[in-house]
């Protein structure tokens, strides 16, 4: 029988040490956080490596975790197409962006595209789009963090969502980037420990081979569990599925503000470099993982814990490991929650105190002062938007609303950004287009799918076939930003362009 | 001016490895993808006892993600750094 569920003292134990340890980095952060630019990139000092952790700790979230060991150890293969699909967005990362957005902008991925083409309009178009994935992120986040603490330690779902709220609070305001950072770099350490730790527990089980585990599992379940299954029914949605996580992690906004944190173009290409080694090591572990979960602790106890198999990490740790491995597995859940959600924060803050506030509402005319505390309103305005969302979208199915915001990032975000580092004809209209249509058709088709319409809404059939509108909305906002920009020219878009050029390879020198 | 030429094979050799490069990982995966779409026993077939013809493309994915991530860092540290510190 697990203790899943009670107040586990090994997890509060370990649970207290993260915290009071963040919270001494957001204290000594604080003291580096006095200007706008330490405030939104850690004064540009973090390295290449501490950047490469601290990148996978802001896409490692508790949902790839505990979500895909979940999928796999009831679902066996169709489970890892979402750990492949979720790394394969990183070489895209790094040979379309990271570096000519390290060199063109400073805060956010808008200053690249009002970089190139008419600020203000086109940072408002921006902010729609970053906004719009945070936000779906962030109750995603919030509802899972209420769930599984309940799950985890037994405290009430309201509770949980407070405390995450509050104390992810204290991490931005105070340590702004430079705490966000370190916090994440910690939870990246403590969860590809904490993963490795259990899957070689696993692996001690089976002569360490993993075929071994894997031959266990087809016995007790079938060959069906090592091939594609029932997941993957409709080619199209899968493809479509596939294009949105591909490309939707080059359209994260919290992902793409770290780049900003690094010296220069050359650290940053390195720690995608780090954090594409990290990400692909994490998810090849989640094949044992889920396989180890699925053999050792059974899918009938999985299941019976928790209907979408979200608990089988947890209960594989203690099954190997005892109900102390079990606290620090449910404490390291817990702690990459409060990590992702404080990513996230940020990088929303920096969307509407930079790009909204100072740029387009005061005209770039603001002073140092201002800056910062405009942002550190938007913050807190943030964390407690959070909060009301967490409790407000309690006990509803939400774990579509990753992949909305995957395709969100994708469909409006990706495209206008790779043409605005690419592409020289494009206008400002045209980007405009792109990402409001990209936004847009987005939550238009995501509304009209199987995903709200039948799981939801429980009508019994839907208007649009597709759970995931990427494969229609990515080239829509593609052939949106082209046609407007070639119906209607715009020479100084174009020639800004080729200003930009030595730039996009030299940075500000 | 030789600096603005310079610059435009600069431009022009970094965009022939970001697209090439990007282009392969996506036929790797959509490769992937497709055959998991259309060809559901051929992946399900084991290769040895334990392990799945999709299982192993699957890990290969990863594994080509890394490659083509470490052929684009060493291409950049040979060939595009020192190109772009001419310009300067």
């Amino acid at each position: 029988m697990t203790s899943l569920g009670g107040p586990n003292v090994t997890a509060i134990v370990f649970f207290i040490i993260f915290i009071v340890m963040s919270l001494g980095i957001t204290v000594w952060a604080s003291r580096k956080t006095r200007t706008a630019d330490q405030f939104y990139t850690a004064g540009r000092s973090v390295t290449a490596f501490q950047n490469g952790l601290a990148l996978a700790g802001d896409y490692m979230s508790a949902a790839s975790f505990l979500g895909i060991v979940g999928l796999v150890s009831t679902s066996g293969f169709d489970g890892l197409l979402y750990s492949i699909g979720f790394l394969v967005g990183w070489p895209v990362v790094m040979f379309l962006i990271a570096e000519p957005l390290r060199n063109l902008g400073r805060y956010t991925f808008a200053d690249v595209l009002a970089a190139r083409l008419r600020a203000k309009p086109i940072r408002i178009a921006a902010s729609v789009g970053a906004l719009a994935v945070i936000t779906f992120y962030l109750i995603a986040q919030m509802v899972g963090a209420g769930n599984l603490i309940r799950l985890l330690f037994g405290l009430q779902y309201e509770f949980a969502v407070m405390i995450v709220g509050v104390v992810m609070l204290a991490y931005v305001l105070f340590g702004g980037m430079m705490a966000t950072t370190w916090v994440q770099i910690v939870k990246a350490v403590l969860l590809l420990g904490g993963a490795t730790l259990l899957a070689v527990l696993v692996l001690a089980r089976f002569g360490m081979n993993p075929l071994a585990l894997f031959a266990e599992a087809q016995a007790q379940y079938g060959d069906t569990v090592l091939g594609p299954g029932r997941l993957v029914t409709d080619p199209l949605d899968a493809m479509s599925l596939g294009l949105a996580l591909m490309l939707g992690t080059a359209g994260l906004p919290h992902i793409l503000m770290r780049f900003y944190t690094v010296r220069d173009a050359r650290t940053a290409r390195t720690s995608v470099g780090y954090a594409t080694a990290f990400i692909g090591f994490f998810y090849l572990l989640t094949f044992i993982l889920g396989f180890g979960a699925m053999v050792i602790v059974g899918r009938k106890v999985i299941m019976a814990v928790d209907a979408g198999g979200n608990m089988a990490a947890p209960l594989l740790a203690e099954v190997v490991g005892g109900t102390p491995f079990l606290g620090f597995i449910a404490a390291v859940a817990f702690a990459t929650i409060l990590a992702v959600v404080a990513g996230l924060t940020l990088s929303g803050a920096a969307t509407l105190s930079h790009d909204l506030w100072v740029n387009v509402v005061r005209g770039a005319h603001v002073e140092e002062r201002e800056q910062l505390v405009v942002a550190r309103v938007a913050t807190v305005v943030l964390a407690a938007l959070s909060i009301i969302l967490g409790i407000t979208f309690k006990g509803q199915n939400v774990a579509y609303m990753v992949g909305l915001a995957f395709a969100i990032a994708a469909s409006a975000n990706f495209p206008a950004l790779v043409l605005s580092i690419f592409w020289s004809r494009l206008t400002t209209a045209g980007a405009q287009a792109s990402m409001l249509i990209g936004t847009v058709s987005t939550l238009a088709l995501i509304y009209l799918s199987p995903t709200i319409q039948i799981d939801v809404l429980k009508h019994a059939d839907a208007w649009f076939p597709l759970r995931n509108p990427g494969i229609i909305t990515i080239p829509l906002s593609f052939v949106t930003a082209i046609l407007v920009s070639l119906l209607r020219p715009v020479p100084a878009d174009a020639r800004r362009f080729v200003e930009l050029e030595r730039q996009l390879h030299l940075g500000v020198d | 001016m030789p600096t603005h030429s310079t610059l435009e094979a600069v431009s022009a050799a970094r965009w022939r490895i970001a697209a090439s490069l990007t282009v392969a990982m996506m036929v790797a995966y959509f490769g992937f993808v497709l055959l998991v779409a259309f060809n559901k026993p051929l992946l399900g077939t084991p290769v040895v006892p334990g392990l799945s013809l999709g299982m192993l493309l699957g890990a290969l994915v990863i594994v080509v993600a890394w490659v083509l991530t470490w052929i684009y860092i060493s291409w950049a540290n040979a060939h595009y750094d020192a190109s772009v510190d001419g310009l300067r």
